[in-house]
């Protein structure tokens, strides 16, 4: 099967472990590696595995539209908003890795299959990744819950100055996920890093309130749940509950990277990279 | 008497820090009663809100009997001279949801707080606060996990984002007046902007680590009424004006009347006194956030463990205050570890 052409936007932490993911894809190949500076790590990553790289930014694409089907954006939320101006216009499928609000909300366990009709398919954020799948599951047979809570503590290493300065959008758009996919009435997003060494894996809670839970119910929903995360996700795993505790249900599941690019406490980064190679490879496999 | 012409800015959170002690359930009638006696002792600023700051209330952290909203402006009445401060945790609090609302209402001190290694995260709310012209103070709490080369690093941050004040905290109630001593100088020495120091009494050091503080430059200090406040208390508000007093520091605040706040406070507010429990000295001596003490109490008695032993096994994982989910898996795992080892036995 001949591989669909994939440019990869942003030469960061996201961006280069994209690259090595999809380098390994059987569906995917990377036709070009864009940043903004040739001496950056990302950069010269990438020019080691022998992609081609350009230092243009979104030039790069509007100079030669053919290079690619796919574009991953793994700049910020502010650039994405440019960015898809010009790829809009270039009819490119576009999976967006920032926290912009822009396109169409896709957790891969969830509603891929909705995804082939928007052009812009948005991953949320790695803590939306983590949690909308538990959240989703308790709302598939719990219904009208009154409140969902998501707390994600991820390495203080894993978290590059982009995550940093943009930790309110992180948790608005955690918050739209939440309720988006679970219909809780109240939603609330918490982050928290920590810069313990060793560092820690990226963990999440889900915490829900809701009338008379069926535990036995829940806890059939989450264990299919999360065996349909980790065919894509595969350090996803449960580690507390589902239990009932202080009239509040507690979910916590721990996401361990693969290491491809970042060490594998970094399973922030690493859910929602496998999230969008999923992504990118359904689209791809629709096409052939 | 040389200290004589020093004073010192007393921060009260009694009402911020203490709700960590009644689980958050401060109610509207106890922050106006608490905020107008405070306001008639002179203390300068008077901090409101739940025990982890502005925008925390969460089953994470426990649930606010009272809303931000109503909280801050039953103190913003109450408060005609004292300045209504608040803690702000980015991760917690945004700046659409919680800044905004806090600037409408009045709030007069922004205390931006993160973890000791993690001051980046503060950059874009410390820098808001400075636009909307109000006065804006970094925190660094866990402040014991770190040398004072990380505290100077991360403070100098804070102090280029535009924070006029800069405080750690004793979150765990584990420093020595020693470490207090090495720290402080270290951040007076390097900072360009006052210094100051929250302490908890875990290990029975909070009046002598403010002591230590002063003595090594701080110039603003944190008190709270009766010592309420996360774990076995903060440091005693009432015994440190007595304690400046004798030593010549000057604070501004009259001392029966502060006398009084804390009566009143022990009438309205406390439900028990806070103690140096054995749950608390082993939290201080793990170096885990005092704020664990409750939850950490609740689970251990519901799943038959020792509370000591899940302080120590969070203080091995170094958890960071925020992370009260872990309590739960650490319960989990000692609990499967205790009934393998019963299973040996049989």
């Amino acid at each position: 099967m001949k591989k669909i052409k994939v440019a990869i936007l942003g030469s960061g932490n996201i961006g280069t472990d994209l690259l090595v993911k999809t380098m390994r894809s059987p569906y995917l190949t990377c036709s070009m590696f864009i940043g903004r500076n040739m001496a950056s790590t990302g950069m010269r990553k990438a020019n080691e595995l022998g992609v081609r790289i350009s230092d243009q930014s979104i030039q790069a694409i509007q100079d030669n539209p053919a290079c690619c089907d796919i574009v991953f954006d793994a700049t910020s939320a502010l650039a994405h908003a440019e960015h898809w101006k010009v790829l809009e216009r270039l009819g490119k499928y576009v999976i967006d890795m920032t926290p912009s609000h822009v396109g169409e909300m896709c957790v891969p366990s969830i509603n891929l299959e909705d995804d082939f009709l928007a052009r812009n398919v948005n991953m949320i954020t790695c803590g939306g990744q983590a949690s909308v799948p538990i959240a989703y599951a308790i709302a598939a047979v719990q219904k009208d819950l009154e409140y969902v809570e998501v707390v994600s503590h991820i390495a203080s290493r894993s978290a590059g100055p982009a995550t940093r300065i943009n930790l309110d959008e992180y948790i608005e758009t955690t918050e739209v996920a939440i309720k988006k996919f679970s219909g809780a009435k109240r939603v609330k997003a918490i982050l928290t890093l920590n810069p313990a060494v060793p560092c820690v894996d990226m963990q999440t809670t889900v915490l829900v309130q809701t009338p008379s839970p069926d535990i036995g119910k829940i806890t059939e929903s989450i264990t299919k749940m999360i065996s349909r995360v980790r065919e894509y996700v595969p350090g996803y795993q449960l580690v507390v509950g589902p239990v009932l505790e202080d009239s509040r249900i507690v979910v916590t599941v721990k996401t361990r990277g693969l290491g491809d690019y970042l060490p594998k406490y970094a399973g922030n980064l690493d859910i929602i990279n496998c999230a969008a190679i999923a992504t990118a490879e359904s689209y791809a496999k629709s096409r052939a | 008497m040389q200290n004589q012409e020093r004073s010192i800015l007393i921060c009260d959170p009694t009402l911020r820090d203490g709700n960590h002690a009644v689980r958050h359930q401060l109610t509207c009638e106890q922050i106006t009663t608490y905020a107008t006696a405070a306001n008639a002792a002179g203390v300068p600023i008077v901090e409101v809100g739940h025990g982890n700051g502005l925008g925390a209330s969460s089953l994470q952290v426990g649930l606010s009997k009272t809303s931000d909203k109503k909280a801050l402006e039953a103190a913003k009445k109450a408060l005609t001279t004292s300045k209504l401060g608040v803690h702000v945790i980015p991760g917690f609090a945004t700046i659409k949801k919680d800044l905004r609302l806090a600037l409408d209402i009045g709030v007069d001190v922004f205390r931006i707080a993160s973890h000791c290694t993690e001051a980046d995260i503060t950059e874009r709310h410390i820098s808001y606060i400075r636009e909307h012209g109000r006065e804006v103070y970094g925190v660094l709490m866990m402040s014991h996990m770190v040398s004072e080369d990380v505290l100077v690093e991360e403070a100098s941050k804070m102090q280029a984002y535009g924070a006029e004040a800069f405080i750690i905290m004793d979150s765990a109630g584990a420093y020595l007046p020693s470490d207090v001593t090495a720290r402080i100088s270290a951040l007076v020495d390097s900072l360009g902007i006052p210094v100051g120091f929250h302490g908890h009494n875990n290990l029975g050091m909070a009046i002598a680590n403010s002591i230590a503080a002063v003595e090594a430059g701080a110039t603003i200090i944190d008190g709270t009424a009766r010592g309420f406040g996360a774990g076995a208390g903060n440091t005693q508000l009432e015994t440190l004006i007595a304690v400046f007093d004798r030593l010549g520091f000057k604070t501004g605040i009259d001392l029966y009347k502060v006398l009084d706040a804390a009566d009143l406070a022990e009438i309205n507010l406390v439900d028990n006194l806070p103690t140096i429990s054995s749950v608390s000295i082993v939290s201080g001596l793990s170096g885990v956030f005092s704020g664990f003490a409750k939850p950490v109490s609740r689970i251990a008695h519901e799943y038959k463990i020792d509370p000591r032993d899940i302080f120590f096994e969070l203080g091995r994982r170094k958890v960071v205050a925020g992370q009260e989910d872990m309590i739960m898996e650490v319960a989990t795992e000692l609990n499967k570890r205790g009934s393998d080892e019963q299973c040996k036995k049989k």
